[in-house]
């Protein structure tokens, strides 16, 4: 679905794309910046203490999740300094891309970036022979895997729109929510292989998300029924 | 490499295609150590004409003077218009340069991973005459440092040798060079990758078709790239001949030497470039004096210029460069090509030449085309294929030196909008692909293993 997402509506416009990658870059350089604080934890540790160990890991996911945060914020500084640029150049005094539409895009880089990276060995592998969960793990490891990656995209895409709208008015409290439902996704994801903590809140969370995004951009009730009744 | 934004003249535009035809240096074939015979001559030129390829001149100016007939104020509008058009149009340069970049890493990329024979080490070039079999850390090092100073000191050689080529105009020698190198790198590079390819998938062919394919494959190219075809077989042909050539070079080069390499020859190529006594600038320099193309035998472009001629009719309206690769296989020693983007502006002329006296001063829509050296795309190759085959990390590391590499021909293509020089384009892409890679490798990888064994999110 994400790469649907990319081909609809992206891939037409050369300022998207270039938008894209370079919010696929921040977050990717939030994730090195991330783990080299956890590298560096784990190695001043003890490697034997389980417990010590889990809880470095947690450390690490919630400080990524800070860092992942800081780097959108910093992605937008960036962003408005170039719509200013682009305004600049432009033959008719308006920016070619909305802030709104960079704020989706940005979402999905990160979106894109963060599935790819949780994804990519796992299918790697899964090309090869070998059986789901043969050791006693969960056998949908698989499947709940492939979900969880997909609502995580599409929860990044949204809090890309909500972080910049927030951002643009000033709404503190809604940046505020965004960083809040990102540490309580992670947070979720330490319940599996009980999957029905994590799935499910995700979910949930996702559709919310969902539509306060949709009402902040714009939308309304009715814009739906009358995009929905339109079309078919 | 070099980037560097173009306005030409409609006058000059009849020169450049009439120049356009130099054939491509054929690369120089490496010598294996397994027996194949390599023309040393044939890679130092081909060297050469990477090299000669790669720089490209500021054209700027050229905008300037083009309407000599125009006003002056008129003169400075346009000037003013197209950098603003260029400016704006210059996202979608940049994405026709995403595009073959990122063909040209896939390609590599599914090769490295599909097929095994890429990743044995059979042996090394003569370019890198120490071994890196060595047992202790220190020996290594020293090897591989060595081995780039001989393999830097060979581009250096050759490229000094295409400037001097080509400023004392042996185009004669250039070009047979080009044909021979490209030549070599179609048939007999793709025989060994066909070989490869069909031996993986356990896939039989018998000799007869097997010549057949190959024949068709490295005519068409021939013709392709060293005289007409239409574009977009032409930058098929380019890209392929460039991750051929990366794959070569990722079998043959070994491990820490490769990565030195790919260090040592972004500093060089910044050297290159922009000191004043540079071989790639002066060579840049010396086709903008001659108001001549540079090789377009080594660059790849991507879009066509149209050119009308002002007192004749429609001249061929080819794509501006083919610029062969060949110096790519020059390249064992040449590893680096200078690449440079060149951001040009061809005019579009008007299909009409009912009224050649006003086309001249008739301010013509301008296509532009960005020009990218074949050096750029095959280090860039080496770089993400290299990734590929040696990080443990596999596919993360391989992502991450992607999109570092993206990134770094945003920002050079940006620099070069700014700046409307030839830049060089291996620098910042090879130095974020290097450190993204490095400490994928070491520092993301354990924290994404950790995090999906416990299957966390972040």
């Amino acid at each position: 679905p994400a790469f649907g997402l990319f081909i609809f509506t992206i891939a037409r416009d050369p300022l998207r794309i270039i938008i894209l990658i370079a919010g696929a870059f921040f977050w990717l350089v939030s994730l090195l910046l991330s783990s080299l604080i956890w590298f560096i934890a784990v190695k001043a540790s003890d490697p034997q203490d389980e417990r010590l160990q889990k809880g470095l890991l947690i450390f690490g996911v919630m400080f990524s999740v800070l860092l992942q945060e800081a780097f959108r914020f910093l992605y937008y500084k960036l962003l408005r300094k170039a719509i200013e640029g682009l305004v600049a150049l432009s033959e008719d005094g308006c920016s070619p891309i909305s802030i709104q539409q960079m704020a989706y895009v940005a979402g999905v880089g990160f979106g894109l970036m963060s599935g790819a990276f949780s994804m990519i060995n796992l299918l790697a592998d899964a090309l090869g022979p070998g059986t789901v969960g043969i050791h006693g793990d969960s056998q949908l490891y698989f499947l709940t895997s492939a979900f969880m990656t997909m609502v995580l995209i599409f929860l990044h895409t949204f809090w890309g729109i909500l972080f910049f709208h927030g951002c643009e008015h000033r709404r503190w409290w809604e940046i505020a929510a965004v960083v809040i439902m990102h540490l309580t996704v992670s947070g979720l994801s330490f319940c599996n292989p009980l999957y029905v903590g994590s799935l499910v809140p995700s979910y949930l969370l996702m559709a919310a998300a969902a539509a306060w995004a949709y009402l902040v951009s714009g939308g309304s009730a009715q814009n739906l029924r009358r995009f929905l009744l339109c079309k078919c | 490499m070099i980037t560097f934004m173009n306005n030409s003249d409609s006058e000059e535009e009849p020169c450049n295609e009439r120049t356009s035809l130099m054939s491509a240096e054929s690369p120089p074939v490496p010598s294996y150590q397994d027996g194949l015979q390599a023309s040393q001559a044939g890679e130092a030129q081909a060297h050469r004409k990477r090299r000669a390829g790669s720089s490209r001149g500021p054209n700027n100016i050229a905008g300037g003077e083009m309407s000599g007939s125009g006003v002056p104020v008129r003169e400075s509008i346009l000037e003013n218009e197209e950098e603003e058009l260029t400016l704006k149009y210059g996202a979608k340069h940049v994405i026709m340069l995403f595009v073959p970049v990122t063909l040209c890493m896939i390609v590599v990329v599914a090769t490295i991973k599909s097929v095994r024979f890429y990743t044995e080490k059979n042996g090394q070039l003569i370019y890198t005459p120490f071994s890196e079999d060595t047992p202790s850390v220190g020996q290594r090092l020293l090897n591989s440092v060595l081995n780039t100073i001989v393999m830097i000191s060979v581009i250096i050689v050759m490229t000094v040798f295409l400037v001097l080529l080509y400023k004392y105009r042996c185009y004669k020698f250039i070009h047979g060079w080009l044909i021979l190198s490209s030549l070599m790198l179609l048939f007999l590079f793709t025989y060994i990758y066909l070989g490869e390819v069909l031996k993986t998938y356990n896939v039989a062919m018998d000799y007869p078709t097997l010549f057949i394919v190959i024949w068709n494959f490295g005519a068409v190219g021939m013709i392709c790239i060293h005289w007409k075809g239409p574009l977009q077989l032409q930058q098929a042909y380019l890209i392929m001949i460039s991750a051929l050539m990366a794959l070569v070079f990722i079998k043959y080069l070994p491990e820490w030497s490769a990565w030195v390499i790919l260090g040592a020859i972004s500093i060089y190529d910044l050297m290159a470039v922009l000191c004043p006594k540079g071989p790639l600038r002066m060579l840049v320099e010396t086709a903008q004096e001659r108001n001549e193309p540079i090789f377009p035998a080594l660059i790849y472009s991507s879009a066509m210029m149209w050119t009308v001629g002002m007192a004749k009719p429609d001249t061929a309206a080819r794509g501006p460069s083919q610029q062969t690769w060949d110096a790519a296989e020059d390249g064992r020693e040449h590893l680096r090509s200078p690449s440079h983007a060149e951001s040009q502006m061809p005019e579009m002329r008007s299909p009409v030449p009912t009224r050649p006296v006003t086309s001249i001063e008739e301010l013509e829509e301008e296509e532009r085309g960005v020009k990218l050296g074949l050096g750029d795309f095959i280090f860039y190759s080496v770089l993400v294929g290299k990734a590929a085959a040696t990080a443990s990390g596999d596919w993360n590391t391989t992502l991450a030196c992607f999109v570092a590499i993206l990134i770094g021909l945003c920002l050079t293509l940006l620099l070069l909008a700014v700046f409307k020089k030839a830049l060089p384009a291996l620098p910042i892409s090879i130095t974020f692909g290097l450190i993204f890679y490095f400490s994928t490798d070491n520092l993301v990888r354990p924290f994404m293993d950790t995090l999906a064994s416990h299957q966390l999110y972040i």
